[in-house]
């Protein structure tokens, strides 16, 4: 049984905004019955460009019909500039939180803002801000994960399993949604090597340098708790670093205080709007699979 | 931020109150402990705690209350002698004793056969000697119904297949497999066959001595005993190694003290699971059919899964087109009735029932897919007040939904 919120109950239990909004500016359709998940989100403006309304259908779990709900309230009022700026941590945070597993629910409820917000654009025959079209390209949502990205990796190291991807690009890692179409792009992938139609590995030599240690410099621990802070350092540099230098970005551990893993992103983790996933979802998640399971990650600004 | 005014719509609307008591229809997940095995079980955790093992009376007693429990697990499984019987920690462990202690009796044969519908003790268990230990897997697949094709079995079995697990009857739908018939082509082959008979036992007859099964796995806690005791058949002259090794006991093929309580009270279930087959197959199936036929007729764009002549009497398996299963689940448990489904978002794994889709159940139906399963403490009471509560529940979730009869997709 999953662990769901009052807030969650609530807008399961009275969905607010439920419908098709008539004579809508924009109508975005995202995930499919095929995935389980599904979701149809209309809106209407007013005057000053604000939305004026905003309705919804899901085909869905209860979270995925809860984040839903929300979303149209949280979207009433602004400008679609200012409804572009939620994340799916703020449609979670306005649930009081979502177990992890469902994470991908306020994922879906984004994504069809988004969608909504393209088919506005569209009917106003105005260009498609970028930052909306990126996500046409995404396999991962929870790490924002492209396919080519995903693609690059299977043909450069001969992926052969869900895990092997997770592990080189991230894609994966966090709600798991995504298992399906990692699994038939292996196959796609696999399909098109065993017919020798495949680019070439990259240049023989090791995938990865491993044992690589983040810099030393400048980090704080009490001298007690030195075994620990040397598994979480081994683990991040042999298995955290891998995987997100594959993404062109990093990770430094700044210091370790009673429990809480203080650590920096750098490169373009740095600057990636889904950092709170990779810290939460990612890091602490393997940190507290394979070092100690009472850890919290926090991440220190750059 | 929030609109106060927009409540208008309310999921329990039309819903009836819960009853006093909660109506479980969830019984192939597990089932509730029997009193009479509740009553066998205290005075072996309080009073009679011997080890069987020890040399005083406290154990012999414990001895001799595994021994009595042995001779009625025999009994229920139609087994020649009490010696096949091997205690174990449940259903699952069962499994893995069976499978991966054949294979290592076997150690030059690399070949295993199961079907794809098997419960994930097996199914996983599968996947990873495949992955991890050089073994080769087939899965056999199904029709539409959920049956197995034979031939396609005959032509599986190879020379160095060690073993073959097919289950008794499916989980989830409930269909029974034919695996006397099965036993009989696996023996034919010279291969040891093991029948996952955990859903199966305590519903169906048993005669294990005149079968052609030389493994059987059988759970407690599915038969109104409590969890973490099980057993596995094994015929004389069947070669296991065990998993669990370091103890004498249960012949060396099961090491560790004996789950003395536990054990004793699976024996009291399996008595009372005999004494009440018949009742299975009459009022426990003639309350399944009722609630089936009920909910088929009151609820359209409705299916039952599996073949409706070849199931388990206590289990319906049906799917509700346009609409996810944990809504509906959320929903029942709010008017106070347990029932489980084969929706991707209960399980945790987001991919729907590996079952439905191996008997090619279009997403469509394997999302809004609910299993009923039923018992002989269910009354005919619960089953009218779950067909009376179920239309309103399927009727406010499809008004959410974006799909229907037209629009089945995006």
């Amino acid at each position: 049984m999953w662990n769901y919120s009052e807030k969650v109950f609530d807008h399961f239990m009275n969905p607010r905004n439920v419908g098709e909004v008539t004579d809508a500016d924009g109508v975005g359709e995202v995930g499919s019955m095929a995935c389980g998940d599904a979701l149809r989100l209309s809106f209407k403006l007013d005057e000053e460009g604000r939305i004026a309304d905003a309705k919804f259908q899901t085909f869905g779990c209860g979270s995925a019909i809860a984040s839903s709900s929300v979303l149209t309230e949280m979207v009433k009022g602004k400008t679609l500039e200012e409804a572009a700026q939620i994340t799916n941590e703020d449609i979670a945070r306005e649930l009081d939180g979502l177990p992890r597993e469902k994470m991908h629910c306020s994922v879906m409820g984004r994504e069809a803002l988004e969608a909504a917000m393209i088919d506005h654009y569209k009917k106003l025959g105005r260009g498609v801000p970028c930052h909306l079209m990126q996500q046409a390209t995404l396999l991962c949502h929870c790490f924002q994960v492209t396919k080519d990205t995903v693609r690059e990796a299977i043909y450069n190291h001969r992926l052969e399993d869900i895990e092997d991807v997770t592990n080189f690009t991230k894609a994966g890692g966090g709600c798991t949604d995504c298992h399906h179409d990692i699994g038939d792009m292996l196959r796609d992938c696999w399909d098109k090597i065993d017919r020798g139609e495949a680019p070439a590995p990259k240049a023989a030599g090791p995938l990865f340098q491993l044992g690589e240690m983040p810099a030393r410099v400048e980090v704080e621990f009490d001298p007690a708790d030195a075994e620990i802070v040397n598994r979480i350092r081994e683990h991040l540099a042999e298995d955290v670093s891998v995987a997100l230098r594959s993404d062109g970005g990093d990770i430094e551990f700044v210091r370790y205080r009673e429990g809480r893993v203080y650590v920096r992103l750098t490169g373009s983790c740095a600057a990636c709007k889904a950092s709170d996933a990779t810290i939460k979802g990612y890091v602490e998640t393997q940190l507290r699979e394979f070092v100690r399971d009472d850890l919290e990650v926090v991440e220190v600004d750059t | 931020m929030t609109e106060p005014g927009n409540k208008s719509f309310n999921m329990m609307e039309g819903l009836p109150e819960p009853p006093a008591k909660g109506i479980y229809f969830d019984n192939n997940a597990t089932t509730p402990v029997a009193p009479e095995v509740v009553e066998k079980m205290i005075p072996l955790l309080t009073e009679h705690f011997g080890n069987p093992s020890s040399m005083h009376s406290f154990g012999a007693r414990a001895g001799d209350e595994v021994a009595e429990a042995r001779e009625k697990v025999q009994a229920l499984l139609g087994a020649s002698q009490t010696s096949e019987i091997v205690f174990t920690g449940g259903g699952s462990e069962s499994d893995n004793l069976a499978i991966v202690g054949t294979l290592h009796a076997k150690p030059r044969k690399k070949h295993l056969i199961t079907t794809s519908v098997e419960h994930p003790a097996v199914l996983g268990l599968c996947r990873d000697l495949e992955k991890r230990h050089g073994y080769e897997v087939t899965y056999l697949g199904v029709d539409e119904r959920g049956h197995l094709d034979l031939d396609e079995l005959k032509q599986a079995l190879r020379e160095d297949t060690a073993i073959v697990s097919v289950m008794m009857a499916n989980n989830e739908t409930g269909v029974i497999f034919d695996v006397e018939t099965v036993g009989r082509i696996v023996r034919e082959n010279g291969s040891v066959f093991h029948v996952d008979g955990v859903q199966g036992a305590g519903k169906l007859p048993l005669d294990l001595k005149s079968s052609s099964i030389d493994l059987f796995s059988l759970s407690g806690h599915k038969l109104h005993a409590p969890k973490g005791v099980g057993a596995l058949y094994v015929r004389k002259g069947t070669k296991i190694r065990p998993l669990i090794v370091g103890g004498h006991q249960e012949r060396g093929r099961r090491a560790g003290t004996e789950n003395v309580a536990s054990i004793a009270g699976m024996g009291v279930a399996c008595e009372l699971a005999g004494a009440n087959v018949t009742q299975e197959n009459t009022m426990v199936r003639d309350l399944r059919d009722r609630l089936e036929s009920g909910l088929l007729a009151a609820i359209g764009d409705t299916q039952a899964n599996g073949d409706p002549d070849c199931r388990l009497p206590n289990t319906t398996n049906i799917s509700f087109k346009f609409i996810e299963g944990e809504g509906i689940l959320l929903l029942l448990d709010r008017v106070g009735v347990a029932a489980s489904s084969g929706s991707a978002c209960t399980s945790g794994s987001l991919e729907p029932s590996h079952v439905l889709r191996a008997m090619g159940l279009p997403f469509t139906l394997t999302h809004g897919s609910i299993r009923f399963s039923l018992s002989r403490y269910n009354t005919r009471d619960e089953v009218d007040y779950v067909i009376k509560a179920l239309p309103p529940i399927i009727e406010r979730l499809r008004l959410i939904t974006p799909f229907n009869e037209q629009r089945a997709t995006f």
